[in-house]
């Protein structure tokens, strides 16, 4: 069973084109982030700069780090360790905040 | 090890996605690791946000630019050694390594660059020149100073990672039917890649 | 399965004879048995120096004034009784010994997923404890800043604060090794029929503490590198005359300091949840509810950490938020009691030394859970905050809760373990003295706190002293329950009958092997065709479908 799986994950492996794609993307998304630094958004620099980020991030995950192609439970352990990482930074905010 | 542990290892049966989930598990213990300062970063972020944005004037966005795009290209060149040795191609395997401890090299020359050029403006921990400015620059550059520390640190490590494994591939230790370990190098490299990914804007798009 | 007769022909792991020889066939082990054992010892040890410390602070408390030690040498102790009490003994506690030795036999596994990976664990914790050690024979002397190492005075201690926060980092890092070991191990190295509902609630309760484990043991990591790099650096992130912000280190000692009880505790659940079956001959009431519940515990455990610094000065808005989530807590806590009970109920229960053990514990630990409702309101709290009263609380549920199941699984496990059986009746005898003895001790700390006595002070006003006298003298009694137990066991150890594959008619795996159990565990691979508790449905077949 074991063997199976990893054919199956193998046949869905990225090769060299998809990897060079996300590449340019993540230049392209720095290259973007670094242009809207210039531009004051007041109060939004910070959350923009953030979803880039993140989208960022999404594609070296998915992409780089194979979680897209990579067995159910991958992905439930990500989440749930992204779950509790998010709760631990709104309880500290909590107190951070409202003080 | 010890013949008990050759014996267990004649029983034990190869368990690629085992490893593959214990590296993983690992990696969240880093994803903590690093998520404690940056709950330090929001919290003293939201209390000091004018003294940051004028602390983060000093920080060079060029440079960090550079070195993102470094960072970025490095994870590219660890999947291709992935994808050249699933392929079955050993020498581009090992060349794409190669390339990518160049690049981490670069990184850390780089930051080197960074730093000194700081350390020298009198910018760095307990200096005379940071004591006379207010308190949240302080923070801000122990921040900088902790945070870039401890990603620098860790790719100082990622290095030794990909040198074992430059090694593996060469004595045929790690093979087209049995990369886990490559794999594993590349999750721990891309991991630090991924840290950066925060700490650029955090630190250096702060105009 | 296996039968009770074959234990003629095998090598057990005891006598396994490998390559090296001596005690380098232990501590060079990666026999997830022999780590298990490693552990054993080197944290009973541990216990020891631990209970040592803790009998001559009350010493000291025996009368006003100076009794037998300087006010430096208390809080010396104090802290070191703590330091070693938690990060030595009672967080790998009951996981790294007999959870490296049980958890792999219950899922019919041969060993866990990385049995170097395990031997390594065992080596930094070794490390780390020596980082402990060592340290109290530094320049700057034994450190004096409490368990929790609170910024700003563990910065401006002139004692030696590195080495015990190094010790403690390693230790953190084997905790870690510890979980990523047995999370991986539950996932893929199950034996055919084990499926998830399958699994004994002890593997249950270790696996959601693994978890614990590796998400929050991170975090006192990166606590304790700052404190270091401040204290080398000065960088300023936790001192107020740079800026800095003190309630932020608490905020991350408590984010894994609270979640650590959980890694305390849940284990000993677990054990618990093994022991009432087997000697209540019934299956467990609830089997669903007590899996979900340890899930739960291990998530709300992070949502309520806040409760630890309710007059640290953070905000309102935080402090109800907090004290809300602890009201919430209490709910699994309490489902795996009344489970408990109820699989007690119409049971033809067997009394005996495992089970005694966890009769206690409902009890001490109903105490100590419900006094822990009382800490988390938030009003009361303010009232009882760094008093003898959280004491109370902290050893009804640590002591009463965990190391009571932790002798309890000793003396569950023992036979199978070492192939010996002990003495009833004396191990009986032990159980009783301990709890009157630990009654004494900590019920007395409720009324000493609520009477405004705080924690940590040398010396207290002559209106406490009966009280303080009498916590002494329960001291006493509890190390007297406890070197009889100890004395028992070693007995047992060197001169008990040998034991049998089965001694007290238990379903889970373990007890399909004989005693000790073989090097590799299983003779045959086992397929598992009935869940841990079904002692019903056995009845139902006949004895004889489970003896083949």
């Amino acid at each position: 069973m074991n063997n199976e799986k990893l054919q199956h994950s193998e046949d869905h492996s990225p090769g060299y084109g998809m990897n060079v794609l996300i590449w340019m993307s993540l230049l392209g998304l720095t290259a973007l982030t670094v242009a809207i630094a210039g531009i004051d958004l007041g109060n939004y620099t910070l959350f923009v700069a953030m979803v880039i980020a993140a989208i960022k991030s999404i594609l070296v995950i998915n992409v780089f780090m194979h979680i897209k192609f990579d067995d159910l439970i991958f992905k439930v352990f990500l989440l749930v360790t992204l779950t509790i990482l998010a709760v631990v930074f709104i309880l500290t905010a909590f107190d951070v905040f409202y003080r | 090890m010890s013949t008990e542990t050759a014996n267990h290892e004649s029983h034990v049966h190869r368990d690629d996605e085992g490893a593959k989930i214990g590296m993983w598990l690992f990696l969240f213990t880093e994803l903590l690791l690093f998520g404690g300062l940056f709950i330090l970063y929001m919290a003293y972020r939201y209390q000091y946000s004018q003294e940051f944005h004028l602390a983060a004037k000093e920080l060079d966005i060029t440079m960090g630019t550079i070195n993102t795009m470094i960072l970025l290209t490095s994870s590219l060149t660890m999947v291709l050694s992935i994808v050249a040795l699933r392929k079955g191609n050993k020498l581009y395997s090992m060349l794409y390594l190669i390339i990518t401890k160049v690049f981490a090299l670069g990184f850390l020359v780089i930051k080197y660059f960074e730093w000194s050029a700081k350390i020298h403006h009198g910018i760095y921990p307990g200096s005379e020149h940071l004591a006379d400015m207010s308190n949240g620059q302080v923070i801000f550059y122990g921040l900088y100073y902790t945070m870039t520390g401890l990603h620098g640190l860790h790719i100082i490590i990622g290095m030794v990672i990909l040198a074992f494994m430059l090694n593996f591939i060469s004595r045929d230790k790690v093979t087209p039917d049995n990369y886990v370990k490559l794999e594993n190098g590349g999750l721990y490299w891309h991991l630090v890649d991924l840290i950066w990914i925060f700490l650029f804007p955090l630190f250096y798009l702060l105009h | 399965m296996a039968t009770q007769g074959v234990d003629t022909n095998y090598t057990s792991f005891l006598d396994y004879q490998g390559k090296h020889k001596g005690i380098f066939a232990w501590i060079l082990s990666t026999d997830h048995k022999r780590v298990g054992i490693l552990y054993l010892i080197s944290m009973l040890g541990f216990f020891a120096v631990g209970m040592t410390l803790g009998f001559l602070m009350r010493f000291e408390m025996l009368s006003t004034g100076r009794t037998i030690m300087e006010p430096q040498t208390y809080n010396a102790v104090f802290t070191l009784h703590g330091i070693i009490m938690i990060f030595l003994f009672i967080v790998p506690g009951i996981p790294a010994a007999f959870g490296n030795f049980f958890l792999p036999i219950h899922i019919g596994a041969e060993d866990v997923s990385f049995p170097r990976l395990n031997l390594a664990s065992w080596w930094l914790y070794t490390i780390g404890g020596l980082f402990t050690i060592v340290s109290l024979f530094l320049s700057g002397g034994p450190i004096d800043t409490g368990w929790t190492f609170y910024v700003p005075y563990s910065l401006r201690t002139t004692t030696e604060v590195i080495f015990p926060l190094l010790g403690a980092f390693i230790l953190g890092f084997s905790s870690i090794l510890t979980g990523i070991n047995f999370v991986t191990t539950v996932h893929r190295l199950r034996a055919k029929g084990m499926k998830f509902f399958r699994m004994p609630l002890f593997v249950w309760s270790l696996y959601s503490t693994a978890w614990i484990q590796i998400i929050a043991t991170p975090v006192i990591g990166i606590t304790i590198i700052l404190v270091v790099i401040e204290q080398y650096f000065g960088v300023g992130l936790f001192d107020p005359a740079k800026g800095g912000d003190p309630i932020l280190f608490q905020h991350l000692f408590w984010i894994y300091s609270h979640p650590a009880v959980y890694i305390m505790i849940l284990p000993a659940m677990g054990v618990v949840s093994e022991i009432i079956p087997t000697f209540a001959r019934k299956h467990i009431f609830g089997y669903k509810a007590i899996v979900f519940s340890s899930l739960s515990i291990a998530f709300v455990g992070y949502l309520v950490w806040g409760h630890h610094m309710f007059t640290s000065g953070m905000s309102d808005t935080s402090r109800w938020i907090f004290s809300f989530f602890t009201y919430i807590v209490a709910i699994p806590s309490a489902v795996k009691v009344f489970n408990w009970v109820a699989t007690m109920y119409k049971g033809s229960i067997k009394m005996s030394a495992p089970f005694a053990f966890v009769m206690a514990f409902i009890i001490l630990f109903s105490i100590g859970g419900l006094t822990g409702l009382v800490l988390g309101s938030l009003s009361t709290d303010v009232h009882l905050h760094d008093t003898y009263f959280v004491v109370g609380h902290f050893h009804y549920v640590m002591f009463g809760g965990t190391a009571f199941i932790f002798f309890a699984a000793i003396h569950y496990w023992f036979p199978k373990m070492f192939g010996k059986m002990y003495n009833e009746k004396t191990a009986l005898w032990s159980i009783g003295i301990m709890f009157v003895g630990f009654n004494m001790l900590y019920f007395t700390m409720f009324i000493l706190g609520y009477l405004g006595m705080p924690r940590r002070y040398y010396d207290y006003l002559p209106q406490f002293e009966t009280l303080h006298q009498v916590a002494t003298v329960g001291s006493w009694v509890l190390i007297a329950g406890i070197l009889l137990m100890a004395y028992n066991l070693i007995k047992a150890f060197r001169s008990g009958e040998k034991a049998p594959a089965n001694p007290w008619g238990g379903l889970t795996l373990e007890w399909t092997m004989p005693s000790p159990p073989p090097l590799l565990n299983f003779l045959e691979e086992p397929v598992v065709t009935h869940g841990p508790y079904d002692y019903e449905l056995l009845e139902e077949e006949g004895d004889e479908h489970g003896n083949s």
